[in-house]
């Protein structure tokens, strides 16, 4: 018996090598899971075209069209959707045995939690780039420079990043896949929906708003419609950095010890 | 390592919050050799299984890998075995030549040792016509090759299989045991989890009966069939005077009788050639048997001889 594994490559090395393994994998995934990819480009036309037409003529939105407003609320949304496809995979992983087998490989098995965050980035800039394109179609104008559109890819990825690292954790946790779905939506719904994504939060009722207002996605949001359609920005951007690198700062190293200790 | 024991486990512990799950186990496995783990749904052959391969850290006992502790020299252990769990651990969206090759790199194999011992691996266990498909597409079978392909890629000399042929159609499991054989003709070490005692039989070279987290019985499979007891015939009588002169005909050797369902069942001895006589006499004496069947020793016969009671299974391992 002859055994083919490589004894002179540092450890190192064969870290980014399984990283690369495995993102490529999950990246394979986008475009082999049909049905995935249906939702992934049919729900962001979805929801823009039905706020779009059923509330727009009803929502007050200052001095900016709805559809100039709602282009920003609906790509984080989509984003924050998105990036819970994280959790799903996750736990399929955990249900199906791969990862039991990832772990009796002489490999760094965590680097699979990698493979399907990185997999979201790619997924929501597919789905963003489609509801902009539809977005065009209806109306919606921006006004964004090409270094402001940088900027906004920029807190978008860094968004997707934090949703997805923690996403993970609820993977980890969950007991079955369909506990995934649940968990995530209990977590996106609420924070996507009372935020500014569809409504300015003026009128929210007191608690509501004090909630809406200074919650991260609102931030993100915020952010983001200033640097796409002129609104103003104020301390929006600097809080949604924060609050995103925050959640990362946790989420990482707790996904990676909850890995460690799964199945024990 | 020059030892010709393989696998080493002396006094294994394991308890999940408050259930012990193992509660001392112990059994060597020679390199080259087949050792079948055999037991109930719950009796603790899957936490052996995880414990072997690293994926479970042993509260007690010391377990060796060609001479490597588990707990220790995990890395090391990694790199010598291959483990093909329970349920097919393949990834569904990618196809057999994917999963393979991924899991050579994975192995940390070179690209072009991944790619090479992929189509080595998809012709020996026939998958080449599907090695472009995605895995969600193959039959039950054909996930339990690719999935036992994957955990060879690396050409390991010990590998785990955990009930390799649960819940394959007969013809696959035939072509799963002929694999496992072959393996095996390879000098490969394996150590396999079964509920069935033909499956030990056909396979091991040795068995170790598990039951509620002990070793109850260990052995050749003959010697354990002989524990179970013989095989027996079953012979059904259409009409109540033939059953009666077949009871009076063979009187006095070991059988018991049912008289609600007009059979009579004999505990076989000496194999082939006592069912032929007791066949001849019966139809030289013109006795009319309507129909008959075999019964082989199941591990139900090899429990109730060993522990008086039937497998039950305790609760989903």
């Amino acid at each position: 018996m002859i055994n083919y594994i490589s004894k002179n490559k540092s450890s190192l090395y064969w870290i980014f090598s399984d990283c690369y393994v495995l993102i490529v994998r999950s990246l394979k995934h986008i475009f082999k899971n049909l049905d995935q990819l249906m939702s992934l480009a049919l729900q962001p036309i979805m929801f823009l075209l039905l706020f779009r037409y059923v509330f727009g003529g009803a929502i007050n939105t200052g001095g900016t069209s709805y559809v100039n407003y709602l282009v920003a609320g609906i790509l984080i949304q989509m984003a924050a959707f998105g990036a819970t496809t994280t959790s799903i995979n996750v736990a399929t992983d955990l249900k199906r045995g791969i990862v039991d087998r990832f772990k009796s490989l002489p490999m760094a098995s965590s680097t699979v939690l990698i493979g399907h965050v990185v997999a979201d980035l790619f997924r929501n800039i597919i789905s963003s780039i489609v509801m902009i394109s539809v977005g065009l179609l209806i109306g919606f104008r921006p006004t964004a420079t090409i270094k402001e559109w940088f900027i906004i890819l920029g807190i978008l990825l860094l968004f997707t990043l934090a949703v997805s690292w923690t996403s993970a954790i609820l993977g980890l946790l969950a007991k079955s896949v369909e506990a995934v779905q649940w968990m995530t939506f209990m977590f996106v719904f609420p924070l996507t929906f009372a935020s500014s994504a569809f409504v300015p939060t003026n009128d929210m009722p007191k608690i509501l708003k004090l909630f809406a207002e200074n919650q991260p996605v609102t931030h993100v949001i915020e952010a983001i419609r200033g640097y796409m359609v002129g609104t103003p920005i104020g301390n929006h951007a600097i809080l949604a950095v924060i609050w995103c690198l925050v959640a990362i700062v946790i989420a990482l190293p707790l996904s990676g010890y909850l890995f460690r200790r799964i199945g024990t | 390592m020059t030892s010709d024991i393989s696998i080493k486990i002396n006094n294994l512990k394991k308890s999940f919050k408050n259930l012990e799950v193992l509660k001392g186990v112990s059994f060597e496995v020679k390199r080259g050799t087949i050792l079948a783990l055999l037991g109930p749904n719950g009796a603790g052959k899957t936490t052996i299984i995880k414990v072997l391969s690293t994926l479970l850290p042993p509260d007690k006992g010391e377990i060796k890998i060609n001479g490597f502790d588990v707990v220790e020299d995990a890395g090391e252990i990694r790199k010598i075995i291959g483990l093909t769990g329970q349920y097919a651990a393949i990834d569904e969206y990618l196809t057999g030549r994917e999963n393979l090759e991924m899991m050579g790199r994975l192995y940390h194999l070179s690209k072009a040792e991944s790619k090479k011992r992929a189509r080595e691996l998809l012709e020996q266990f026939g998958l080449v016509e599907s090695s472009e498909r995605q895995a969600k597409n193959y039959s039950g079978g054909m996930r339990r090759k690719l999935d036992l392909a994957v955990s060879l890629v690396a050409t390991p000399p010990i590998i785990f299989l955990d009930e390799p042929t649960t819940g394959l159609d007969p013809r696959s499991r035939i072509s799963m045991w002929r694999i496992i054989e072959d393996l095996k003709n390879d000098g490969i070490t394996i150590l396999l989890t079964t509920q069935y005692l033909e499956e030990a039989d056909k396979l091991a070279d040795r068995v170790v009966v598990i039951d509620q987290g002990r070793v109850i019985a260990e052995g050749t499979p003959d010697e354990l069939k002989n524990r179970a007891g013989n095989n027996r015939l079953e012979l059904f009588f259409a009409k109540s005077i033939d059953f009666n002169k077949a009871q009076q005909l063979i009187f006095g050797t070991n059988l018991s009788v049912d008289e609600m369902q007009n059979s009579i069942m004999i505990q076989i001895e000496k194999g082939v050639k006592e069912v032929k006589d007791i066949l001849d006499k019966m139809e030289k004496a013109s006795i009319e048997i309507e129909s008959m069947s075999l019964h082989k020793p199941t591990l139900d016969d090899v429990f109730l001889s060993l522990t008086g009671h039937e497998t039950e299974t305790v609760r989903k391992e």
